[in-house]
């Protein structure tokens, strides 16, 4: 069976930004090993020669012209952010 | 102990098409800030992507004309990252199904030619552009969000600065040849990334290899990788080891810069996306799109070659872009000499050109007015530097030069009698002159060439001047 460790659970939560403490890393961990434990059935199938299945719909070529349309009204969009300046969206600095 | 250079480039270029790849946003360039934005490039929940059509279009013909296979069955897939130019916190690019793969362009380095691998050729968005101020905020601005781009990917082929600079030049006249991008970098239509490392010579295996970004013209790409190569040497001969990092090319120094450190690779989670269905390109689509290639630089200079006769040098610099190849052809088509209409161009129009900072299409000069200039050259109409002040109209006012000589009384003047009469003039005020070459001063018939020039303010034909003033001397 595939333990999921709480170092992993504090790597993927690092990714989503989330922080969780260490008790909560071990209950996730508890979890998210089930879970896994659970999909690793699949490993008993024999999935040689089988093309990996990309979409779950057997549909496919649903294109767009290239034609403009629809485009936002930029006051309308900044009226639902937080902070604006000269048109722009205001976020903190990240690097 | 000597290194050998290990290059490989990542090109990014931005697609022409009029909207976004995801969303019928307009895609064009220079827009005001947050204007050209669909509900789906800010990920509001619930919206949908919706591929354009002419993207995968785009995206097909660079793959062909760089001589890759297309993929017959190609997806998307989410790229995982967070930050404040993306909204959604992924980047829907191409991972495992690109949609071209395994080409090659033919590059020239002193004389030898080499083919250059491409690994792959992926479609992929755009993010949004960050202002970043001094006071703990960025702007944020999503009109380039979702604009398409194809990334290209070659193999680690290159073994110099030079043959990086020789593989963007060729990468940028296909592309700019195909009109699926501008490729213009100075408006980020075209960046590259180079990823750089050494080995010693004879030795099969690569060494660490450093990724260098902020390479804002060929000229920085060549610069950049010449400084990183020195720079690793410099640390594998005192023994040190080179650090998988990213680093950055300062302009105003030339050195490169660290940038952060590569620790474990990135882990970008990769999922295909749900939202957008397969695409599967048939034989009829491929054909289609090959259709619509046109004529791409190396034929276009083999043909300069081998049916006009123009050395290899002015057929690689004319083909250099689509704009003077396609200049050129139409002046030779309205007649003009071929050799004569590539000296003009690589000559006194492109020195005006570079001189104003201007292209082709922002001068007056139409291919039927170089032509028609040339062939007044050419019948002897009118000499090589009245050519010049002709050009300088055709350049700024455009018109045609038979017009512009016959209004500004340029026609250059080889009627015997008419020089004659005025060679008869100088030649009595300048006594002194004719003794002095009479004495075996040779260069006194400059001077009366010079003079007969000014009275005729430079449209006397000079070789029939020449002759006159010879006979007449003699008769003296």
């Amino acid at each position: 069976m595939t333990k999921f460790t709480t170092e992993d659970v504090h790597y993927f939560a690092n990714f989503a930004k989330i922080a969780f403490s260490d008790q909560e890393a071990e209950v996730f961990s508890e979890i998210i090993s089930e879970l896994v434990e659970f999909g690793d059935a699949l490993k008993e199938v024999d999935t040689d020669n089988i093309e990996p299945m990309t979409h779950p719909l057997q549909m496919f070529n649903v294109l767009r012209e290239d034609v403009p349309q629809d485009v936002l009204d930029r006051d309308e969009m900044l009226a639902s952010v937080k902070e604006h300046e000269d048109g722009m969206i205001k976020v903190p600095n990240i690097l | 102990m000597n290194f050998e250079t290990i290059v490989g480039l990542e090109v990014h270029v931005e697609l022409k098409t009029d909207t976004k790849i995801f969303s019928p946003a307009p895609s064009h360039y220079g827009a005001e800030p947050n204007m050209n934005i669909h509900v789906y490039d800010l990920a509001y929940p619930g919206t949908l992507p919706t591929l354009n059509k002419r993207a995968v279009d785009f995206g097909m013909k660079a793959s062909l004309a760089l001589n890759c296979e297309v993929a017959k069955v190609m997806n998307f897939d989410r790229k995982h990252y967070f930050y404040p130019d993306n909204p959604s916190a992924y980047q829907t690019s191409q991972d495992k199904r690109p949609v071209g793969q395994n080409g090659w362009i033919e590059i020239e380095v002193e004389g030898k030619k080499k083919k250059i691998r491409i690994e792959r050729v992926h479609l992929e968005e755009d993010a949004g552009k960050l202002t970043h101020s001094d006071n703990g905020y960025s702007l944020v601005d999503l009109n380039r969000q979702g604009t398409p781009l194809i990334e290209i990917v070659t193999e680690a082929d290159i073994r110099s600065p030079e043959e990086a600079y020789a593989f963007l030049e060729k990468l940028k006249a296909i592309i700019q040849y195909t009109g699926v991008s501008d490729v213009r970098m100075e408006e980020g239509s075209l960046r590259c990334d180079a990823n750089i490392s050494l080995r010693p010579f004879g030795q099969e295996e690569f060494g660490t290899k450093t990724e260098l970004k902020n390479l804002n013209s060929f000229n920085f790409v060549r610069r950049g990788i010449a400084n990183e190569v020195e720079r690793q040497e410099k640390i594998l001969l005192s023994g040190g080891e080179i650090q998988q990092e990213t680093r950055r090319y300062d302009e105003a120094t030339g050195q490169t810069v660290l940038m952060r450190i590569k620790g474990s690779a990135n882990d970008y989670r990769f999922i295909n996306d749900p939202d957008l269905p397969e695409i599967h390109i048939d034989k009829e689509w491929v054909d289609r799109v090959r259709a619509e290639i046109p004529e791409l630089p190396d034929a276009r200079k083999a043909r300069y070659v081998n049916e006009l006769d123009l050395p290899e040098y002015d057929a690689h610099v004319l083909t250099l872009t689509k704009e003077m190849s396609d200049f050129f052809d139409a002046t030779v088509e309205a007649g003009a000499e071929a050799k004569l209409a590539s000296n003009w161009l690589m000559g006194e129009v492109s020195a005006y050109l570079n001189a104003e900072q201007k292209e082709l299409h922002d001068t007056a000069l139409t291919p039927e007015g170089l032509s028609s200039m040339i062939k007044l050259i050419e019948d002897g109409t009118i000499s090589s530097k009245i050519a010049k002040k002709v050009f300088k109209e055709l350049i700024e006012n455009g018109g045609n030069a038979a017009d512009i000589v016959k209004e500004k009384g340029l026609v250059q003047i080889s009627d015997e009698g008419t020089l004659r009469t005025i060679v008869t003039e100088i030649l009595d005020a300048n006594e002194q002159s004719i003794e002095d070459f009479k004495n075996g001063k040779d260069r006194a018939v400059g001077f009366l060439v010079g003079q007969v020039m000014k009275a005729t303010k430079g449209q006397a034909n000079p070789p029939l001047v020449n002759k006159i003033l010879l006979e007449e001397i003699n008769k003296r």
